[in-house]
Order: structure tokens, then sequence, then C-alpha cells
């Protein structure tokens, strides 16, 4: 566990992916084997076991510290972390262990079914022989997540680093489905699980931001463009005789979308496409908006199919015949996908159109007529490229078109949570409808530490009110926010909720007259109906 | 009567007509340390420890009227006893008594529990009234015994040079810096900045003992960084300077580094929670050693450390203060986000 309780510390503290690979892979070549599975598994979301409620944690926490419960929260709200909460708050530990994470991780499985007095005395004895870190780390084992910055292609690259294997395999891999109690590492990395499972998809190849002029790219022949549909992404999966439709959240979503499982009679076995989900009328795509009334729904009523009918756009196509295909360039996978396509004119399952122009000025122009067809731009894809797991510069680019933005007035603020729980972050703004403020869109992130201490400082001498964590300000602040879309909406008093809210920038040089008017977003409502 | 009122000037005696520690200037004013929100330029007369006089000397001016105590030496003004203890805040750090027909108040400045090694450690003094700070007054901030700290920072340095990289700790030049100095003194050579190697001259000759250090200048070399630890101030952070050097990595020493918050918020590459300021357990020791009746809460987690207080039977209440609002570097995390209370 100390290895562990040592990798998360430099994990944490490391601003840089080289030096957070490095970290990754001295802890891959020294720990147990064990071990690493479960690494493996904690940072990519697959959780032990939890016997435990964490309110349980820290009620016993409050009890053995004879902490008052206000106390604990006044802690805990400095603190930003329960796990860690409780881990400063324990008195040192009498004892040592040399427990490795594994143990632990079993021990608390072992827990099951037990009852609460067993279950105490564990927990108990168990931080009275663990260093504080050790032990803010065994908290997180029962209630928490490792959110420590470690994106799923930092872990492949550490582990391919360290294996020699392929990290693109490797991938496929640690994706699949498979059991951290039961695999051993070797199993793993070597994806033995994966080839035998129906369902599994491929990792999604990712595109950046185009930040250049598209002329820099070189000869438009030379690339692919297609719309940028604002929908989810997702695969559909069919083998043996079974159809599977995954999400890019990597969520099986088959059974929210009746309308694609005709898909299961008409692709052949062994194949896998890329494409988007998208609510899809007479073959014109609506509005996210409406996707979004079929979305994270159990059940679908018949008034939501007729409302919101669901179609797929495919991109690309990443298995034929039960062979991986996206080693191939992309112009031998579309001829590939148009020949499998070739019958489905009728259906809501189409290929996204390739958009031919000779020049990129051409393409420029027709960029701008994208809101017109409810898409977000344009989509550039080399022509000779291969089919990445994850985003790689330089083959796919998507080439958005500008964002809309509004002005507005930041009213309250809350403290962050984790590296910014001490700042106040996450800022609420309005904008004017006659004499008052309307609030209209939450967001945080987009300034700069320099700027966060600054806004910070402005709200702690500005505060109005204080309604438990959050801060009602002078409305004095105005800030340039970016959105996506806009969507009528009951649950919210303007009336109308902003898609993707951030912060452009901060408007110094406006003050909070020269806001924009909810009927300024009301007119642009109407506009994209 | 009481024996202190908190002004918009500070903490004033009226009895005896002079301040502690105010941050307007007055005519008098009695100073508890050398840090800037406790000591302030224009004050007609100055009152402080000896160790103290010739640091505000340097740092604010030559030309400041300075009476100097010893730690258990007296002074009356106008009928008022005023008397000095250690504090164990930093070099000169003074708690400040005063007495007054009986009646005993003691202002404790900033201070902490642990012997520091290079501080005349802290010694409780029975009072009535006490003014306490409560930078660290959560139960989470909780200190290791420094040797363990420092064994840390040793093994941070080695693994450091053996990796070819330049060790470089940021610290306050007041206080944090000499007891850096004190404590990692050894076979490797310790670099300062400029600031810290002024205000070294300033404490060796005022007859503290105090290791020997490399001054750094145009002329030291990137390669004799690397193999020694360098240690500048605050202001240095995230300088060009630091970035220069030979695979800089940097660390900070400051109670805040206990908490992974704040260790990632600094983005510097190893924390040490290493403090001049008492934690949560020393806090409640000093306060229960003075038998105080009346506690005044100053700079800190004020509403949080008060409340305690008074549920464990201590009369206290939160005062408004502009201590730990610039300069002392612990403080100065802190104003980031936690002085809402005041
Ligand atoms: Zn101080
Ligand atoms: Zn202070």
């Amino acid at each position: 566990m100390k290895r562990f309780a040592k990798l998360i510390q430099q994990l944490e503290l490391s601003n840089k992916t080289n030096d957070k690979i490095e970290a990754l892979v001295d802890y891959f070549n020294y720990a147990d084997d064990k071990d690493k599975v479960w690494v493996i598994a904690l940072f990519t979301g697959k959780k032990p076991k939890r016997p435990i409620k964490s309110a349980l944690l820290k009620y016993w926490a409050i009890a053995i510290t004879e902490t008052p419960e206000w106390l604990f929260a006044e802690s805990y709200a400095n603190v930003g972390d329960l796990s860690e909460t409780i881990a400063l708050l324990l008195p040192p530990a009498e004892n040592t262990s040399d427990f490795q994470l594994y143990t632990w991780i079993e021990e608390l499985h072992d827990l099951e079914g037990k009852d609460d007095e067993t279950k105490k005395e564990f927990i108990l004895s168990a931080w009275n022989k663990l260093e504080t870190q050790e032990r803010f780390i065994f908290n997180k084992l029962i209630s928490g997540n490792f959110r420590i910055g470690v994106s799923n292609k930092m872990l492949v690259n550490a582990l391919a680093k360290q294996s020699s294997l392929d990290s693109a395999q490797i991938m496929h891999s640690i994706m699949g489905k498979w059991d951290p109690y039961k695999i051993t590492f070797h199993e793993l990395i070597n994806g033995i699980h994966v080839n035998t499972d129906n369902s599994w998809p491929y990792p999604f190849c990712l595109a950046y931001a185009l930040e250049q002029e598209p002329e820099k790219l070189g000869l438009i022949s030379e690339w692919q463009a297609e719309w940028k549909w604002d929908g989810i992404r997702g695969q559909i999966v069919k083998r043996n005789g079974e159809l599977f439709i995954w999400s890019r959240g990597e969520e099986l979503v088959t059974e929210q979308f009746p309308e694609l499982h005709f898909m299961m009679g008409v692709l052949p076995d062994g194949v896998v496409l890329d494409g988007e989900i998208l609510a899809v009328q007479d073959k014109r795509v609506l509005s996210f908006s409406t996707l979004q009334q079929r979305l994270n729904r159990k059940t679908i009523s018949k008034k939501q199919l007729e409302d919101a009918p669901i179609g797929f756009f495919v991109y690309d196509v990443l298995e034929y015949e039960s062979k991986d295909f996206r080693e191939e360039p992309l112009s031998v996978r579309r001829k590939i996908l148009e020949q499998l396509m070739g019958g489905l004119d009728e259906s809501p399952v189409m290929i996204s159109p390739v958009i031919n122009c000779s020049s990129w000025d051409e393409l420029a122009d027709l960029r701008q007529t994208s809101r017109s067809i409810n898409s977000e731009g344009i989509m550039l894809k080399k022509l000779s490229s291969h089919y990445h797991s994850g985003r790689k510069r330089g083959d796919w680019w998507k080439w958005k078109i500008n964002p809309y933005t509004v002005d507005a007035v930041m009213i309250y603020a809350q403290k962050g949570s984790g590296r910014r729980a001490n700042f106040f972050t996450d800022y609420t703004f309005a904008v004017r409808d006659g004499e008052n403020l309307v609030t209209i869109a939450k967001a945080y992130s987009g300034l700069t530490d320099k700027e966060i201490k600054e806004v910070n400082s402005f709200v702690t001498r500005n505060a109005i009110e204080k309604f438990g964590p959050v801060r009602t300000v002078k409305p004095e602040l105005v800030f340039e926010i970016a959105f996506e879309g806009i969507a009528e909406s009951k649950r919210h008093k303007a009336g109308l909720a902003l898609r993707f809210p951030r912060i452009l920038r901060w408007r110094k040089d406006k003050n909070a007259d020269e806001i924009n008017t909810l009927e300024d977003l009301r007119q642009l409502l109407q506009s994209t109906l | 009567m009481a024996l202190i009122e908190f002004t918009k000037k500070g903490i004033y005696c009226k009895q005896g007509d002079f301040y502690v520690d105010p941050w307007w200037p007055v005519d008098y004013a009695v100073t508890t340390h050398g840090h800037s929100d406790h000591v302030r330029f224009g004050n007609k007369y100055y009152l402080c420890h000896t160790l103290t006089k010739p640091i505000i000397k340097r740092r604010i001016s030559e030309d400041l009227n300075v009476e100097t105590l010893e730690y258990g030496e007296n002074i009356s003004r106008n009928g008022v006893n005023i008397s000095f203890f250690p504090a164990g805040h930093i070099i000169g750090s003074a708690q400040v008594r005063l007495e007054y027909k009986g009646e005993v108040c003691v202002i404790s400045g900033d201070y902490k529990i642990e012997d520091d090694g290079i501080t005349t450690p802290f010694e409780p003094v029975k009072c009535h009234s006490f003014v306490s700070e409560s930078t660290f007054g959560l139960p989470v901030y909780k200190w290791q015994k420094q040797q363990i700290v420092f064994n840390g920072i040793r093994n941070w340095v080695n693994d450091n040079i053996n990796q070819q990289k330049t060790s470089v700790l940021i610290a306050y030049s007041l206080g944090k810096a000499q007891r850096l100095i004190k404590n990692l003194a050894g076979d490797t050579p310790i670099y300062v900045h400029n600031s810290i190697a002024n205000l070294n001259e300033v404490i060796i000759e005022a007859g503290v003992n105090l290791p020997e250090t490399i001054r750094i200048t145009p002329e030291t070399t990137k390669d004799e960084l690397r193999k020694g630890i360098v240690i500048v101030p605050p202001v240095m952070r995230d300088s060009r300077w630091i970035k220069n050097l030979s695979h800089p990595v940097t660390g900070i020493c400051s109670g805040w580094m206990q908490v992974r918050a704040h260790r990632r918020w600094q983005s510097a590459d190893a924390g040490f929670a290493l403090s001049d300021h008492a934690d949560w357990p020393g806090l409640m020791e000093a306060i229960r050693a003075t038998g105080a009746e009346k506690v005044y809460v100053t700079h800190g987690f004020t509403a949080a450390f008060s409340r305690f207080l008074n549920d464990e039977g201590i009369e206290a209440a939160e005062v408004l203060t502009r201590f730990g609002q610039e300069d002392d570097e612990e403080n100065k995390v802190d104003l980031a986000g936690q002085n809402e209370n005041k």
C-alpha cells in the first residue's frame, strides 16, 4: 500500500504528462502483479466491492475523535474531500502494516454481509495501522474514486512502455469487460478476455479542434470533409447474431434505441460501425434538445418515440468480416462502408455524407451554413488515416463553427472541489430582464489561475449573502459566456437553457449595464427552432 | 475595565496609551515580531525583543526609534507593566504580557509550540485574557514532529541530486528560511537568495548561531546549485530564474501542504507540511496552559476556533484584525479563500 500511496502523491503533484507516465512506469516496474491489476481497475473507474457506506466512516471517525459534527463539516469544507478529512482527523496510528493494496481490497470484500460491529472493528483497527496518506487511500477504496488526472491514454502509454506491448492492443484490453478480482496482470494486458467477448467496442478515434487555417493542412484532395453532427457518438456492434449499441461514455445503450434494432437483421456478423446517434426525421437531423428527450431513460413512451425519432449517421467501419480494419486507410474503409450500407436507403441509418469541395474557400463558405442543418461545423479526416485509439494530433480535425456568446454578470459564486476546494470557482451568471437579473447559466473553468484568484478576492470582499457554500455577490463582474446551443426549458426561471456554457473571457472593459438581455436570448431561441 | 480594546488602528491599551502590532501609524508600537503584518512603517517608537530590532531596522528603516526588552524583562508605561515571553514563532518573536492593577493580558502575536532548534521555544504565560491567532485552527491541521518532516526533505533532496535535478525550496525569508538552514545543514551545501542572505547577516551579527550558507550571485553556476539545496523566497516561485536552472524541482514548506487541495493548487513538485504556526492541538494546549478566562481569536479560522472554545467552556470572541493579510507566507495562502469569516 505504501508504494501505491507514493504513486498517488507523485501523480497528484506532477503537472506534466511525461512525469506522470514516468511515475506510472516506475510503479508498474516494481509493484506486485495483483496490485497492478487493481491500479488499472481503479484508474479506469472500476470500483472494488464497497461493503461500508461512507456515512458510517464519517460517523465512526467523529465518534473516536470526539469531534463535533459542525467542526467536522468545517474541516471538510476546507479539505474538500471526505476520505482525506477523515484521514487527517484521526489520531496518529499506533501500529504499522505492510499489507499490499490488493490485500486490503480483498479484506474489504470479505466484510460483505458482516454486521456493522464487525465492520467497525475492522475499519478502526485498519486506521490504527495506516499512515495518513495510506489512510486516505484506504478510505477512498471504500467511498471515493481516484480522480487524479490520469487519462486512459496515459495509463495505456505507461503500460505499453513498461511491457513493450502495442498500445492500441492494451487500450482494447483494458477497456474490455474483466473482473479485477479474478484476472491476472498478464491476462489483462495481453487481452485474453477481449477476443471472446461478442459485445466489445473499439476505443473511439477522437479529433482535435482545428486552431489554424485549413490551408495549412495541405491539399484539400487529401482530406475527407464531413458534417460534424451534434448527437451522441456511438458504435453499433454486430457479432455472432447479437447486436450491441455503445455510447462514447463506454455505456451499453442498446435498449434505449429500439429504432436501431432492425440493424440486427441487416448487418452481417463481424461488423462494427462508428457513427452518431441523432434525432432524425425524414433524413433531416433535429436539434440536440430534441435528442435529449430520449437520453438516460429507463422506459420510452409512445409519445417520445413519435416526438424524437432516432437515427444513426455512420462515419466509419472498424470491423468487417470479423477482421479489424482500423489499420486500413480511411479511403479503403469508406469504400467498404459504402458497399455495406448500399441497400439501406429508406432507413433511419445512413452514411454520413461526404462534402465534396474543390477548394478550402468553398468549404469555408459551406461551413457557415452548418447551423441550418443542425450541424456544429465540419470534420476533416485525412484519407490516408488509420482509425486511432483516442486522440492523436494530425489526422482528424474538428473545424467547428464559432460558438454563440452572451455577456452576463456574475451573481453567485461557489467553491470548487479538489484542487480548487478553497477557491470560488463555480459561478452563476445572469442577464437583464427589465429591472431584474435572471439566471441563465452556471459555468466554471475558462479562467487562468491568476484570474481565479482575482475573482476569489472579489467574492470574499463583496459577498452579500451566504447560503451554505454559495455566496451572493454584488452584480459587477461581466463575463463573456460561450455556448453551443439554446433550448426551451420549464425548469429554468428564464424559460430557456444554454448548452455547454463556459467562460470565454472576463470582460473587464464592460460594466453590468452593458450586458445582454433575456429578450436577446429569446430571439436567438426563436431563430433556431 | 479591560486592558485592551480592538480599534481601527490596532490592539490598544488605554491605561498605558500604546498599541500592540498596530496597522496604522501610532506613537508607541509594542511589536511581537518582525513579519510585516505585525510591524509597519511610521510609528514614532517601537518596543520589541532585542533580536527583532536589527531585523526591523533592516527590513523597514535604519532610522526607526527602537527600544528593546529581553525575554522576562519588563518596563512600565503609564503604570502598565509590559514584559516579553518567547512565542516560538520566529527568531525574536515575543508574547506581550501586560499587567495593570493585578489584571494580566497576553497578546501572543503568532506562535508555535514545537522547539524548532533556532527560535527560543514557546513558554505559556498565566493570564486573565489571551489573544490568540488561529491560522491553523481546524482539527485537520496536526503537525508531525519536525525531525520527520526534515527527514522527508533530506530524502527528497538526495533523490533529486541522484536524478540530476536541482532542489529548490520555497520558504519565507524571515523565519522559515533560517529554520530550514539550521535543520538541513550538513554535507550538502545550502545556497540562498539575496534577500535571505541579507537577513542571515543581520541575524548572525545579532549573535544567533546560524550554519554557513552560500549567497547566490550571477557567478554561481547551475552545476553547483544542482548539487546543493537552493532556498528562495515565495516571490521567486514562478520566476524565469528557477525555470532556467538545470531540471529544477520545487518544494514548498508550509503548514498548508498538509492538505492535498492546497498542495495541488500551489503547483509545486513537492509539499512539506512545516509551519511556524501552532497546529490545532498546539493552539488548544497553549490556551489551556494560560488559564485565561477570556480568549480573543484573531487571524485564521476565527469562527470555527472560537465556537469550539466556547463549546469547551472557554469564553472566546472573534476579532477582526489585519494580521495574516500580507507577507507571512502561510497567511498569504490562507488569504486565498478562508478569511471570509472576518
Ligand atoms: Zn508571523
Ligand atoms: Zn501573523
